[in-house]
């Protein structure tokens, strides 16, 4: 099955996981690759250029040569000085890793560079991106025989809290022991959804919007069980307000 | 459990300061050594920083501390449980005359395959041109062999100036750059369950086998001997030396009578492949300069037999040295 989060359980029993790249995303990344190869050739080839006044055999040679080693050791030489990434994979925030989390070697990115040859095949990395959509770890060909993986670490922003909290009393807080089991319970999947909700509250027609805060105001109730005095009189709405302040804003 | 996020932080943020001071060190310097304090002092953080990570996985705020726990982990996970061996510092003398002719020993058995693939290629092409000689535009899609080696061979000899006058180190780059392009891409066809790398094989002994047959056929077989031998008896191992490391990736690949599993296949013999492709491209290089500056060059310039003798030398001193180089004496 297609995933898209990379998950490595350690012996001690603690997972960690990391998202992985997707086709289109890395393409981008082979792209900018690309582009800073041929600005590389063409200084190299405007610097060879002089070279051809004395000698064009020897500079024509070094061309030939140097179009090779770039075009090739490119990856290589970035992948292994970077930890795992390239120009364009480090602008994309990309980076190669041992898919089972070990210490990524020089070996492996060897191998997944040369098998850049197949990958490539007919042209514009067809084979490679056929693959790589196939596979349920997103894997080119190159990053199969290497036991790699590429993963993403996406600029994580701090929601936007001012938006939907206004910084207006919270009630919740009066309960210092019962907002920190409530924001112990919370995972980051249901803060997100109540955060969406009350971001995209003018979306909604005004009855569904009160159903939908009803409903997840309930389930959160469900996890911790305020007094009467901190929920007393406040809405559905409101409550989740004061259940995201209590969430994301770990300063009491 | 309930926590004081802030004050959990606060307490546990000079654990994970030491731990990445840590990693730090170890990831600039691969061959420094850890002493045993040490390395139970870095075990120590690790488990410490990946039970705060286990602390904080439920927690929507801290997304950033979340992130650079699972990093911080992440790194020293692989630190601590990579069992592969870490390499010393690299030393190119001793990754010459021991690693690689001690790699391509220990993966004899797919070499003596890609041999057995390129002469049952050749004798294909030899005996297609013996038995249907028209077939000679169809195996040999090149046009500098098309002509009639007898033809050829009168040219050459009777030549008075040098084609490849200010050419030469030009065309033994191109040489060297093709051949090497033609041999990692033997390798990478590996990924097709070892059917690409024999068909590369193959083809690659059907032409050398048409073309052998054909000039021994028009009797020119010195001229043959020396025109291929002083750049083809490196050349053409490096090809098979490619096939050998291709079929080595099928092998791990299919895992035939392998209990391991397909990561375990692979991580065991990428080393190996990586190991083998730097030794062809060293060997194409010595190739490319031969091919360009004494096999494009005959008699009378160079008398057949000196190229051969110098073919002759050059396949013994290889044979020796992927026999016997960086070999253990038991004695010692």
């Amino acid at each position: 099955m297609k995933t898209s989060r990379l998950n490595i359980r350690t012996p001690e029993g603690i997972v960690f996981s990391q998202q992985i790249a997707g086709p289109v995303t890395r393409f981008l990344a082979c792209f900018i690759d690309q582009f800073c190869i041929q600005v590389v050739l063409m200084l190299a080839g405007l610097l060879i250029s002089l070279l051809a006044v004395v000698s064009f055999n020897i500079a024509l040679a070094l061309y030939v040569i140097g179009f090779f080693i770039v075009s090739i050791g490119y990856g290589i030489l970035l992948e292994w000085a970077w930890r795992g990434q390239t120009i364009g994979k480090r602008l994309l925030r990309l980076r190669v890793v041992d898919v089972e989390g070990m210490r990524l070697q020089f070996n492996q990115i060897v191998v997944r560079n040369l098998l850049r040859f197949v990958d490539s095949l007919p042209a514009f990395y067809f084979v490679g991106g056929v693959t790589c959509w196939l596979n349920s770890k997103c894997q080119r060909l190159g990053d199969i025989a290497a036991n790699t993986v590429v993963i993403r670490h996406p600029r994580i922003d701090e929601p936007d809290l001012d938006q939907v909290l206004g910084g207006k009393f919270n009630s919740l807080r009066q309960f210092p022991h019962l907002a920190a089991r409530l924001r112990q319970n919370t995972t980051p999947a249901e803060a997100a959804i109540a955060l969406q909700s009350l971001l995209r509250r003018e979306e909604f027609e005004p009855v569904a919007r009160v159903e939908l805060f009803a409903a997840i105001a309930a389930h959160f109730r469900s996890k911790v069980e305020f007094p009467a005095e901190a929920t007393d009189g406040i809405t559905d709405e409101q409550f989740l307000r004061n259940v995201l302040d209590v969430a994301y804003r770990s300063k009491n | 459990m309930i926590i004081d996020l802030q004050k959990f932080i606060a307490n546990e943020r000079p654990v994970w300061a030491e731990l990445e001071t840590i990693l730090n060190r170890i990831e600039a310097e691969p061959t420094a050594q850890l002493s045993l304090e040490q390395v139970q002092h870095f075990h120590e953080l690790y488990e410490r920083t990946a039970a705060d990570l286990a602390k904080l996985a439920t927690y929507s705020s801290e997304p950033e501390t979340h992130r650079f726990l699972e990093s911080l982990v992440s790194r020293a996970y692989g630190e601590i449980h990579e069992t592969r061996e870490k390499r010393s510092r690299f030393s190119p003398l001793t990754w010459f005359f021991q690693t690689w002719p001690q790699t391509f020993r220990k993966h004899v058995r797919a070499f003596y395959l890609s041999l057995a693939i390129t002469i049952a290629g050749c004798a294909f092409g030899g005996l297609a041109i013996a038995f249907d000689p028209d077939s000679k535009p169809v195996l040999m899609p090149f046009s500098h062999l098309l002509q009639d080696p007898a033809k050829r061979v009168a040219e050459e000899e009777n030549s008075t100036y040098d084609r490849l006058k200010g050419q030469k180190t030009s065309f033994s780059a191109e040489l060297m750059t093709h051949n090497t392009k033609v041999s990692i891409f033997t390798l990478s066809l590996g990924m097709t369950w070892g059917v690409g790398t024999i068909l590369m094989l193959f083809y690659n002994g059907v032409i050398l086998g048409a073309v052998a047959v054909d000039y021994i056929h028009a009797g020119q077989t010195k001229f043959l001997l020396g025109w291929l031998m002083p750049h083809g008896v490196i050349e053409i191992p490096a090809i098979l030396i490619a096939g050998q490391a291709g079929l080595l990736l099928a092998a791990a690949l299919i895992g035939r009578g392998q209990r391991a599993p397909f990561r375990t296949r692979i991580r065991q013999v990428s080393g190996d492949i990586a190991t083998l492709i730097f030794g062809v491209a060293l060997m194409l290089i010595w190739a490319g300069f031969i091919e360009a500056f004494l096999s494009q060059y005959h008699e009378p310039v160079i008398p057949y037999d000196a190229k051969i003798a110098f073919g002759c030398v050059e396949l013994v001193l290889l044979s020796v040295f992927l026999a016997k180089s960086g070999r253990k004496n038991p004695t010692a």
